[in-house]
């Protein structure tokens, strides 16, 4: 593939704007009472509405305009107490009324900022942060779909899709490079799940990337940028992006010259290509639409809906970094989606609730600021269940650990009834088998001893049988002190407390 | 029993002096025998009206009757009523049969009335003449080489000709209003809001309003009743409580302030017209008004600013018929582009074409700001004109139409003078204020003239009060055209 | 205001509206006739005038986020228009010449 051949030349600049549309997750279209349920028998939710009947009306749906609300709050922008909606004229199949109810002038959300954790594609570069600005994000409407092939020279049109609500997601060109391109939408993807607007399923498109890409040499005038449509995966929008820019770069040096243009990611070959009929020149006619009146947001109602956000990732991140002592990678890697901070505080307080907000942080049974548990178990995740999941193509929710089964086994670490290494073992057993930390423990005789007098009994025995060594130990070769640990171990069949093994045999060995 | 009015109808129909049957077939037979010759229907379902007759008649024997029960009301054609064929005058949706209901078809059933047929328009109600309409002309029953007016000019036309007890209608710069004036009947359109849109095929959504035609003020108030109400299914449907628009019908007129405004009898008015216009102020001064001089210093500018902001609405409210789900599709095509081009070549007829093109052109890249920007602003100042006139005045008045029905292909083939036929109804329609003719008399060609009266918003009771207190002091609206077999 | 045939062919290609050069032509007059009307509006001069969009000045009623549709398939289907005799509809998909990506 061609992207992974890719020589950046270091004198040129990659700019990247993203758009993204997110489809609303409102039982009913954004502006009639259709259904917007995925998967349907062909225009079987396509009502009076969607298929743009002659005298038929639109009327705004409620729960999109809380879910804009939302996506506004959670970005920290501005949401404009008043916005109107658009007709954007164009003729298409998969557009019955002939213009798509748009924001133009006036969106529902103004600028925000959302900060992605860039982890670089090559080399030893560490990850960063970079705060990316969004320009608006407004309201509109799906179009239908156009099936091809199913007659000779004839397209097929579904509306079933037409007048699902819509949430175009605009960026600032502020990325310059794929994998920031990439973490900006995966951020974003995270995001719009974690508030519950969108349920993010790329393949059934409920988060579309267009994505602009332009280069230019550093500090010189912006360059011409070409759009790359529908990118419906983080791998695509990758491998998309590495083309386009090697293709722009190779124009460029070549004498060629960037036109402006709409372009389709071919992910079988690895290539952009534009876009035919596209071409012509548009001209989109937007004016109000008269049919719907300016949309007011009261202060009132926006903190009607401020007040239903959960605890966002970002001061998440920050609350888990400052209370548990989580290297702010680790934060960002539990917080990269809300099934696995969810899955990371269930573990932690078994009983309690799994959607704890921000504001209860300082409730006494959270936390444990400092504490070792919220550590171990930041460990566990981000280690050992995580890399059971890849293994066996499973998502967070899928996991067949439940939260409370892996705070159990936890406790037991954490109270030195198992080991680490025994500790293992019980999470296979439960991740195959089910069942509790507890039992498995009892079941497979995994508890560790910590009674000291028998493990003083076994350090004496050591002691004894290697005077030789210990001879060598107390002369200074302090590296023995691995050899007697781990005698001491094999003695006690594993099960010793390393800590209270550690401190005996020191205690011993000097005499 | 044809000359009788709604309340009069209503009376005898609750008395079962006539049954709904026998009324609509009376109007059917005269429909079957005048209408060949005048063109105001388009569509007529015999046995569908009958059927709601008869249902009519039942509720009117179990005492269920409402006041418009059993009463056919003929619809203009651009209401969607479900199983009737609604082609809003236009080739493009000649087969079109409506699979459901506008809300003023669903509050006429639901007031138990008679759906006597479609009537003819003006193709997507765009002409003042009713010469655009794909099904033909639509003859003035006064004077038969004249235009009944439009783009309501089959529905002025049944009414006229007594085809129909009522008739409906729709207003966006003056087509309720100069029809029922060339045709010598009584029209209003309600304040923008009043009657829901839905199912009320769009020409000019934000001056769109449909609202009653019928011969006399008090039948106006009975239709009105019917046809207002909040419709949560319209974003502009105003929420408001019910109102009877009959209940100042016979207030006197005592102390009312009547604004004249300079610009609506300055040149270009017919001193026919002028004539007819000053009797009726005359009249009214005998009632007891009072004549204030007002001005509509913006007027002058309402029919082009209209010619924008109405051709750009239409040109993206039509762009829907593309031959793809519904309507015409050409016949022989290429490609998609062919398709699209042929059909809607083929299927919209000139001044549909002509004012898609204005719309297109005006709302541009490049043209926006200059044309459609500069419209909706001096819309404003038309807007906030009568704001100031309202100060000195309770109601409006003046000529509805520079002058009487012109003849039928009189300004045919220039667009400019035929869209100034609308000068004095425009500026109302851009405010949104409700305004309503009545008769005033006849030209010296002997064809009708209309009396315009323009209220402040929500004025109707009020309005119709002023129009009704006229028709009971003089009989211009009892008069009826030779030749209709009476 | 004087429109070309360049123009009026622009807008006919943007509305979709097919036109022969003789109807171009004839557009081209008529809307030139219609322009110098409209004209007359824009000496005016309206700084500071906020644009009217609506007659009343109300705000956006909402809905609940609610179905209230069901499916009307084969009733509005049956509306579809007809090709060479038949109707444009196939296994509940419209149909229309290919488009072209």
């Amino acid at each position: 593939m061609i992207h992974k051949t890719i020589v950046r030349a270091p004198e040129w600049e990659i700019v990247i704007g993203l758009e993204v549309h997110t489809q609303l997750s409102t039982s009913s279209k954004i502006f009639s009472g259709a259904s917007t349920t995925y998967g349907a028998e062909p225009n079987t939710q396509a009502d009076a509405v969607s298929i743009a009947l002659p005298g038929v009306l639109p009327v705004l749906n409620k729960g999109a305009v809380e879910r804009a609300i939302k996506f506004g709050l959670a970005v920290g922008a501005h949401i404009a107490p008043r916005s109107v909606f658009a007709r954007k004229n164009y003729f298409y199949p998969d557009l019955p009324k002939g213009y798509q109810i748009s924001q133009f002038d006036l969106p529902v959300v103004g600028q925000g900022v959302l900060t992605i954790l860039v982890e670089p594609l090559s080399g030893n570069a560490k990850p960063y942060e970079k705060v990316v600005r969004i320009t608006r994000a407004h309201l509109e409407e799906d179009a239908g779909k156009s099936v091809h092939g199913e007659s000779q020279g004839l397209t097929g049109v579904d509306l079933n899709r037409a007048g699902t609500p819509l949430l175009e997601i605009v960026s600032e060109p502020d990325m310059s490079s794929a994998a920031e391109a990439v973490a900006y939408a995966k951020t974003l993807h995270s995001l719009v799940r974690w508030i519950g607007i969108c349920d993010g399923n790329m393949q059934e498109g409920s988060f579309r990337c267009d994505v602009n890409v332009s280069v230019r040499r550093p500090g010189g005038p912006l360059g011409t940028r070409r759009e790359i449509k529908n990118l419906n995966s983080f791998k695509f929008m990758q491998q998309a992006i590495d083309y386009e820019v090697q293709w722009q770069i190779d124009t460029l040096e070549n004498g060629g010259k960037i036109h402006q243009a709409t372009v389709l990611f071919d992910a079988d070959k690895g290539t952009t290509h534009a876009m035919r009929s596209k071409e012509e020149a548009h001209d989109y006619r937007y004016f109000p639409d008269p049919d719907l009146l300016p949309l007011e947001i009261s202060e009132e109602w926006k903190e009607q809906v401020r007040a239903t956000l959960p605890e966002l990732p970002e001061a998440k991140r920050n609350r888990y970094v400052k209370d548990f002592g989580l290297s702010s990678y680790d934060a960002g890697i539990l917080t990269a989606s809300r099934e696995v901070a969810d899955f990371f505080e269930a573990a932690l307080n078994p009983p309690q609730s799994p959607l704890v907000r921000g504001e209860a942080s300082s409730s006494p049974d959270k936390g444990r600021p400092g504490g070792v548990e919220a550590k171990l178990c930041a460990n566990w995740l981000i280690g050992e269940v995580s890399a059971q999941l890849n293994r066996d193509g499973l998502e967070m929710q899928q996991s067949p650990v439940t939260p409370q089964q892996l705070g159990g086994m936890l406790k037991r670490i954490a109270d030195g009834t198992i080991s680490n290494a025994a500790a293992k073992e019980v999470f296979r057993t439960m991740w195959a088998e089910g069942g509790d930390a507890d039992s498995i423990i009892e079941a497979k005789g995994l508890k560790q001893v910590s009674d000291s007098g028998a493990i003083e009994a076994i350090v004496d025995e050591i002691i004894a049988a290697n005077a030789d060594k210990v001879a060598e130990y107390r002369s200074g070769k302090d590296k023995l002190f691995g050899f007697f640990v781990g005698l001491a171990m094999k003695a006690s069949n594993g099960k010793a407390n390393p800590a209270q093994l550690n401190d005996i045999l020191k205690k011993k060995l000097a005499g | 029993m044809i000359n009788s009015s709604l309340h009069q109808l209503g009376s005898a129909l609750r008395a079962g002096k006539i049954s709904s049957v026998e009324l609509t077939q009376l109007y059917l037979d005269r429909i079957a025998e005048l209408n060949p010759a005048l063109n105001a229907y388009v569509t007529i379902k015999a046995e569908t009206s009958l059927d709601q007759a008869r249902r009519a008649d039942t509720l009117l024997a179990g005492g269920k009757a409402q006041p418009l029960t059993g009463i056919p009301v003929a619809q203009k054609d651009i209401f969607c009523a479900k199983g009737w064929r609604t082609t809003c005058g236009s080739k493009m949706l000649e087969n079109f049969i409506a699979p459901y209901d506008a809300h003023v078809i669903t509050q006429f059933n639901n007031a138990g009335a008679v759906n006597l047929g479609k009537t003819n328009m003006d193709e997507f109600a765009m002409g003042s003449s009713n010469e655009t309409s794909h099904f033909g002309t639509v003859k003035n029953p006064w004077d038969r080489n004249a235009v009944p007016g439009g783009s309501s000019g089959g529905a002025a036309c049944a009414v006229a000709a007594r085809l129909c007890a009522a008739a409906t209608g729709t207003d966006t710069g003056g087509s309720i209003r100069q029809p029922a004036a060339l045709c010598g009947i009584s029209g209003i359109k309600p304040t923008y809001g009043t009657v829901s849109r839905y199912g009320m095929i769009a020409f000019a959504s934000s001056l769109d309003q449909a609202g009653p035609m019928a011969r006399s003020a008090e039948d106006l108030a009975l239709l009105l009743n019917v046809m207002t109400g909040f419709d949560e299914r319209d974003s502009t449907s105003l929420k408001r409580d019910k109102e009877d628009y009959a209940r100042e019908l016979n207030k006197p007129l005592a102390g009312l302030r009547i604004g004249l405004p300079r610009e609506f009898f300055a040149e270009g008015l017919a001193q026919d017209v002028a004539g007819c216009v000053n009797a009726a102020i005359g009249e009214y001064k005998k009632l007891g008004a009072t004549i204030v001089d007002i001005s509509l210093p913006n007027s002058r500018l309402a029919v082009p600013v209209y010619y924008v902001l109405a051709p750009a609405e239409a040109s993206s409210n039509l762009s829907r018929y593309d031959g793809v789900r519904y309507g015409y599709r050409a016949p022989e095509y290429g490609d998609l582009t062919e398709m699209y081009e042929r059909s809607r070549a083929q299927g919209f007829g000139e001044e549909v074409k002509r004012r898609i093109m204005i719309g297109t052109y005006v709302l541009s890249h490049g043209y926006y700001d200059a044309y459609y920007l500069q419209a909706q602003k001096i819309r404003r100042l038309i807007a906030q004109d009568f704001d100031d006139a309202f100060r000195l005045c309770d109601v409006i008045m003046g000529p509805t139409s520079p002058s009487t029905a012109f003849n039928l292909g009189e300004k045919g083939d220039d667009p400019v003078q035929m869209y100034l036929s609308d000068i004095y109804t425009i500026a109302v329609n851009l405010a949104g204020l409700p305004g309503m003719s009545v008769p005033a008399g006849f030209g010296s060609n002997g064809r009708p003239v209309g009396l315009q009266i323009i209220g402040n918003y929500f004025a109707e009771a009020q309005m119709l009060n002023v129009a009704h207190q006229y028709q009971l002091a003089t009989d211009h609206h009892d008069h009826t055209p030779q030749n209709i077999g009476l | 205001m004087s429109l070309t045939n360049a123009d009026v062919r622009k807008v006919a290609s943007l509305a979709r509206l097919g036109m022969t050069e003789t109807e171009i032509e004839s557009a081209r007059e008529q809307l030139s006739g219609i322009f110098d009307l409209i004209a007359e509006m824009q000496a005016v001069d309206t700084n500071g005038i906020t644009p009217m969009s609506h007659a009343q000045d109300v705000t956006q009623r909402l809905r609940e986020d609610v179905v209230t549709e069901g499916d009307q398939r084969e009733l509005f289907q049956s509306l579809a228009p007809q090709y060479k005799g038949s109707p444009q509809v196939e296994a509940g998909l419209y149909l229309v010449p290919q488009v072209i990506e």
